[in-house]
Parts: C-alpha cells; sequence; structure tokens
C-alpha cells in the first residue's frame, strides 16, 4: 500500500518523466503558455542553438501585459519597444508553429484568464509560464507555476522542468462568508496571516467549505495570489464545479474521452491522512472586507482599522514600515475608511472575470462614479468584454462614469499606457502595491471589486457593506 | 553561462526586508529582447531621480560601494515576478552572489541559470555580513563555491549549503537545455508514449 498523497503528490508522481541518481527530476510539463514580455529571449536561444518547440500544440501564446487598452491599439501600438515585443511574438508563434491570440482576435486576454477560458486549463495537469500569476490555473487542480526566461526556453526545447520537490501546505477555510466578503479577501487575508514568504518553498492546497463554496471564478483569484504568499504554486482539488466548467471549451476533453478524463481527474483529491509540513487554518466567519495600506501584500488590514505605526512591527518590518508610510503618504492612527482616492481600476488576472465585473454591476446599481475620479474597467479578455456587453453590464457602467476598455493586464503592471502619476492614489482589484508597481510613485490599495466599486461611489476607500 | 567558482569582492549592504523585482528592476525596462543591458537599470527608481540624477545616499551610488559584485540583503529578496529581468539587471551591474535569510523560490532558481550564487542564512550570520559590508571598501569578501565557504575582512569562515545539482552546474557552467537532451531525451520520449494511452486527452 502507498502511503496517503495530497494533490500535489499525485501531479508530481505523474509527471516525473526521468528522475537522476541524485534526485534531481525532470517535470513533463502538458501546457505552456507564453507572453510577449519573457519569451523573447528565450526564442532567441532556440534559434541560435538551432532547436525546435518540442511540443508546439501543448503550447498556446498571447500577447497581454505590454497591449494598450484603448481601440487605437488596432491601428498599431505606438510605443516603439512594446510594439517590437508583440512583433516578436507574432514571428516567433508563426516560425515555431504556435497558436495565437493576436490583439485583433476576441479570444485574446490576459494569459491567466485565456488559458481556463479556451479548455487549456485541465485538472491534474503541469501548466507553466513565464509569468508568477500562472498559479492562477492551480483553481482547476492543476500543478501550475511562473518560470524564468531561461526555464520558457528549456520547456520549448524539451517540453519538461528541471525541479526538486515543494513542501505541502494546507490552507483550509472553513463555515461561510458574510455578506459583502469575496474570494479576494480570502486570499489577501490568508496573505495576511502568512506574509509573503509565509509560503516560500511549499505548494498550498486550498481547501475546507468556504473555498469549495466559490465559483470557479472565486477559486481563481484565490489561487492567483499564492505567490504573494511566497508559494510558486496554489491549488484546489476540482470537482463537478470544475468539470463543469471545462466541458465545451475549445481545448478541453472531446466526447470520446471525456469520461475517461473525468475518471483521472476524480482521483485528484488529497487522500485521507495524507502529510503537510505546513498547516493554516482560517475561519471564513472571521474573515471582513479588507484592504491593503503599504508596499507589501502582506500589509492587509479589515476596511474598520486605522493605519498602522512603525512601532507595531517587528525585527526589518520597522524601517519597510516606515518606508512604505512615507511611500503611500498614510499616517498612523488614520482611519483607513477616510483614505481619500483618485483613480478605481477594476481588471487584472486577479479580478478581470465576468464574475468581477457582475460584483461591480451590482454595487453600482443606481449610483454613481464620483466626480472628478478616473474610474475604469479592463476586461481580462475579449469574451470577457462581450459577455459583460451582452449582459447589459458594460453600458451600464459607463452610464456610470467607468471607461469601458479592451482586453489585457493594464494598469496592473504599468507596462502599457494605464499608468498612475507620482502621488497618484488607486483602489485597485489587482494583486501588486509594490513601490512603483502601477506607476511611478503611484500608491495602490489591494482590494476586491465589490470595495472597487464602493470607492468609486464615494471617493474614499469604503466598507462594501455600508452600500449593500 | 559563465562559471562560478571563487569570487573576491565588495559586498553592499541593503537591509530593507522584502526587496521585490519590481524595486530591481522596474517594468519600464522589461520591454527589452535582450538579456544584457539592463544593469544600467538596476535598481532603477531607488538609485535615480525622476531627472536621472543619482540619489546620493542609495547604496550602489556612494563610492565605497560603485563596484559591489556581492549583496547582502533582508529577508525575502526577490519576492514578486518571474522576471528574469532581475538576475539579468543584477549580472549586468556586475553583482554575481547575493547573500540573504530567505529569497523567493522563483528569483532564487532564476540566479543560479544565469551564473550568480544566491546564498541563504541563518539571522546570526546575515547580521555579521551586514556589519562586514557596512565597512564599505573594506568589506572584501571571499565565496568559494567548491568549498561552501564565505570568509569575511576579518578571516572569520561561514558556511553555506547548496543543491548539488545546481551547484555543479554553476562550477561548470553548464547549460541545462544541453544536459536534459544528453541525459534525458530518451525518458521523454518514452514518457511522451506512454501518457499517449493514459491520457490520451492531454
Amino acid at each position: 500500500m502507498t502511503a496517503p498523497r495530497t494533490i500535489y503528490d499525485k501531479i508530481w508522481d505523474d509527471h516525473v518523466a526521468h528522475e537522476a541518481e541524485d534526485g534531481t527530476c525532470r517535470l513533463y510539463i502538458d501546457r505552456h503558455l507564453v507572453h510577449e514580455v519573457t519569451s523573447p529571449q528565450a526564442f532567441e536561444g532556440l534559434r541560435m542553438a538551432g532547436r525546435k518547440v518540442r511540443a508546439p500544440e501543448k503550447t498556446v501564446a498571447v500577447p497581454d501585459h505590454n497591449v494598450p487598452t484603448d481601440p487605437t491599439r488596432l491601428e498599431g501600438i505606438k510605443d516603439e519597444q512594446s510594439r517590437i515585443q508583440v512583433e516578436a511574438l507574432r514571428q516567433n508563434a508563426a516560425e515555431f508553429g504556435i497558436e495565437i491570440y493576436d490583439i485583433d482576435d476576441d479570444r485574446q486576454g490576459i494569459v491567466h484568464i485565456v488559458g481556463p477560458e479556451q479548455g487549456w486549463t485541465q485538472p491534474g495537469m503541469t501548466i507553466v509560464c513565464g509569468d508568477s500569476h500562472t498559479a492562477t490555473h492551480g483553481a482547476f487542480g492543476a500543478l501550475a507555476h511562473g518560470i524564468g526566461t531561461s526555464e520558457v526556453e528549456h520547456v520549448l526545447a524539451t517540453q519538461t522542468l528541471i525541479q526538486k520537490k515543494s513542501k505541502n501546505m494546507l490552507v483550509e477555510v472553513e463555515g461561510s462568508l458574510a455578506p459583502g466578503v469575496t474570494a479576494k479577501d480570502i486570499t489577501l487575508s490568508i496573505i495576511g496571516e502568512t506574509g509573503t514568504a509565509g509560503g516560500t518553498g511549499h505548494v498550498i492546497e486550498y481547501a475546507g467549505s468556504a473555498i469549495r463554496d466559490l465559483t470557479m471564478e472565486g477559486r481563481m483569484t484565490v489561487c492567483n495570489m499564492a505567490i504573494e504568499g511566497g508559494a510558486r504554486a496554489g491549488l484546489i482539488a476540482p470537482d463537478e464545479k470544475t468539470y463543469a466548467y471545462v466541458k465545451g471549451r475549445p481545448h478541453a476533453p472531446k466526447a470520446g474521452q471525456w469520461e475517461m478524463a473525468v475518471d483521472y481527474w476524480s482521483t485528484m483529491n488529497s487522500d485521507e491522512g495524507a502529510h503537510y509540513d505546513k498547516v493554516l487554518r482560517l475561519n471564513a466567519e472571521d474573515i471582513p472586507p479588507v484592504v491593503t495600506w503599504g508596499t507589501s501584500p502582506e500589509d492587509v488590514l479589515p476596511i474598520t482599522g486605522v493605519v498602522p505605526s512603525p512601532e507595531d512591527f517587528e525585527g526589518g518590518k520597522v524601517e519597510a514600515a516606515r518606508r512604505s508610510l512615507d511611500y503611500m503618504g498614510l499616517t498612523p492612527g488614520q482611519k483607513l475608511s477616510e483614505v481619500e482616492i483618485d483613480t478605481v481600476f477594476i481588471g487584472s488576472c486577479t479580478n478581470g472575470r465576468i464574475e468581477d465585473l457582475r460584483e461591480v454591476a451590482a454595487i453600482m446599481d443606481g449610483r454613481r462614479v464620483k466626480d472628478g475620479l478616473r474610474a475604469m474597467i479592463v476586461p481580462g479578455s475579449g469574451l470577457v468584454r462581450l459577455q459583460a456587453e451582452e449582459e447589459g453590464i458594460a453600458q451600464k457602467l459607463q452610464e456610470a462614469g467607468f471607461e469601458w476598455r479592451m482586453a489585457g493586464c493594464s494598469m496592473c503592471l504599468g507596462m502599457n499606457p494605464d499608468q498612475l502619476s507620482p502621488g497618484e492614489r488607486c483602489a485597485s482589484t489587482s494583486n501588486r502595491n509594490f513601490e512603483g508597481r502601477q506607476g511611478y510613485k503611484g500608491r495602490t490599495h489591494l482590494l476586491s471589486p465589490g470595495m472597487a466599486a464602493a470607492a468609486a461611489v464615494t471617493g474614499r476607500l469604503t466598507d462594501v457593506r455600508d452600500l449593500m | 553561462m559563465e562559471r562560478f567558482t571563487t569570487l573576491t569582492g565588495i559586498a553592499a549592504p541593503m537591509p530593507l526586508v522584502n526587496i521585490d523585482t519590481d524595486m530591481i528592476i522596474p517594468k519600464q525596462f522589461l520591454k527589452t529582447i535582450k538579456r544584457t543591458g539592463l544593469g544600467a537599470n538596476l535598481f532603477d527608481e531607488m538609485r535615480f531621480d525622476r531627472e536621472g540624477n543619482e540619489v546620493e545616499d542609495f547604496v550602489l551610488n556612494q563610492p565605497a560601494y560603485r563596484d559591489s559584485q556581492i549583496l547582502v540583503a533582508g529577508d525575502n529578496f526577490g519576492c514578486g515576478s518571474s522576471r528574469e529581468h532581475a538576475p539579468w539587471a543584477l549580472l549586468d551591474f556586475g553583482i554575481r552572489c547575493v547573500i540573504s535569510t530567505s529569497f523567493a523560490d522563483i528569483f532564487y532558481n532564476n540566479c543560479f541559470k544565469n551564473g550568480i550564487l544566491p546564498i541563504k542564512l541563518p539571522q546570526e550570520d546575515v547580521d555579521k555580513l551586514m556589519d562586514d559590508a557596512e565597512r564599505g571598501a573594506n568589506a572584501v569578501v571571499t565565496v568559494d563555491l567548491e568549498a561552501q565557504t564565505i570568509t569575511g575582512p576579518d578571516g572569520g569562515t561561514i558556511s553555506f549549503d547548496v543543491d548539488p545539482f545546481k551547484k555543479h552546474c554553476l562550477l561548470n557552467g553548464l547549460d541545462d537545455i544541453g544536459l536534459t537532451v544528453e541525459n534525458a531525451a530518451a525518458s521523454i520520449d518514452a514518457y511522451e508514449a506512454k501518457t499517449a494511452t493514459s491520457r490520451p486527452w492531454v
């Protein structure tokens, strides 16, 4: 009898293609997602060595980081360097025989939204991408993580990755979420508990009734930010919701193989008694709507809280907190709900899916964006954008005062024209509040889509429950 | 990849915790399609003001540390994105070794692919090296990968751990892809043949 195994153990065991005497493994990669920023040097490396892409049919390319989100992008990207990167992706996809969703294709969008949407992402798979938010795909019970460009080249050439096994960490959230509390609040609260290095060296399995009760969109939001807790990958056991989401998508298993696939997927559960090196348990009832105050995703507090003081911390964090407060322009003791904002950004691979836009629309019902505020909605993919238009959400939100954009990473990372100006303060549904992340000297507060909508109405960080 | 055997150089102190990849190389410099040339913008938003003038008190702008080859950093160095531009920028500036209590996984891995040695040490050892590094140009430190030791300016020696495979690749400047093709191609073929029947939908 084999020892009880976690999902991570099972996926790992099923993907070891080669194990060297010293224990170094070559893990087979089922899906490789490629975008324009971290791939050009990898393709160049292949060309220089005369190598091919080993499995182009398991590889898909989509430009997302650099692309402008205003419709004029179809006439050509103005920024020369961005244009060169996007053109390089197009040429590399053609040269190496890889499918690409280009910027004029409705299927284009943020790589981590497109993968699941097109059915590339399936339970039990190993999935990599040269982007740290690849953990998103773990929502399907896949082992998915970010890799560097040298590893992108290694996967392109060999369809494997040299790996040492990580440890197992269990994060269990039991109970029911209170009204106004979402998947984003769960994932931020977890990082608030673990810190940004709490998951380092581990793969996190998210479990418990509060996780199971989430929609697939919510599960993706949770797994997306595993990396902000230090874990390269986060995953959730697949269930009927997962299968229902995958079924019928363009790259999902076809009719003759569907039952066989589901049989296999249904074994992708952690066994009773499986070992975890680290365990964190949270009660869903204890999670409030939260917001970040600093420049690290671990700087999480309930919206009802006050800005902390550097002296509230210990060790190196004292100086880091002092630097954060100075950068963010906040004073210890100030109520978070009194912090005035300039901008609202709704989108990103964390919160750019249809459910997120519905959440915003629900809060905005009969309300308007406060005068003078800049508020933008960037759907995560062209198909999310079309669906929101069909549901009437797009028109409603534009009438309420939001800008309605084309799909892309947009202001989540400020590599395209959507950026904050120095000192500009943003309520953002994205995933990182690092210094300069959304624009030079820009100030980011991470929160849920509903909280972002509430901030858009009042012009300050706001408890979404006050507007429900 | 350039080999890493021994390195003797100036160590710069960066005690700040959670130095992230956006600090190491801000996003506006990721639009290159090359691996080189990023050193000019290493730590750009900490090192330069908006007009491009050097920020005087930033450590790598101080005369004693301009030619640093080693960084001694606070906890969780390299957290954030998977951008390999972070180690490329460090390397292009001349940094071949980073010492901290902890590193983000992806950054740690990326270093080894580029001839940079990241060293994890207990807090007390990092504190000691941080003190040494504060001595400026006198803070010459020797890192010996073969022996897995760091020798400080006062002659004291600290040992460190490193994965044997990663050490082997770094010492010999080996290319991972070449190694995989050479050692594992047949196994990968066999794996694909097996899964074509066991998981044909993949």
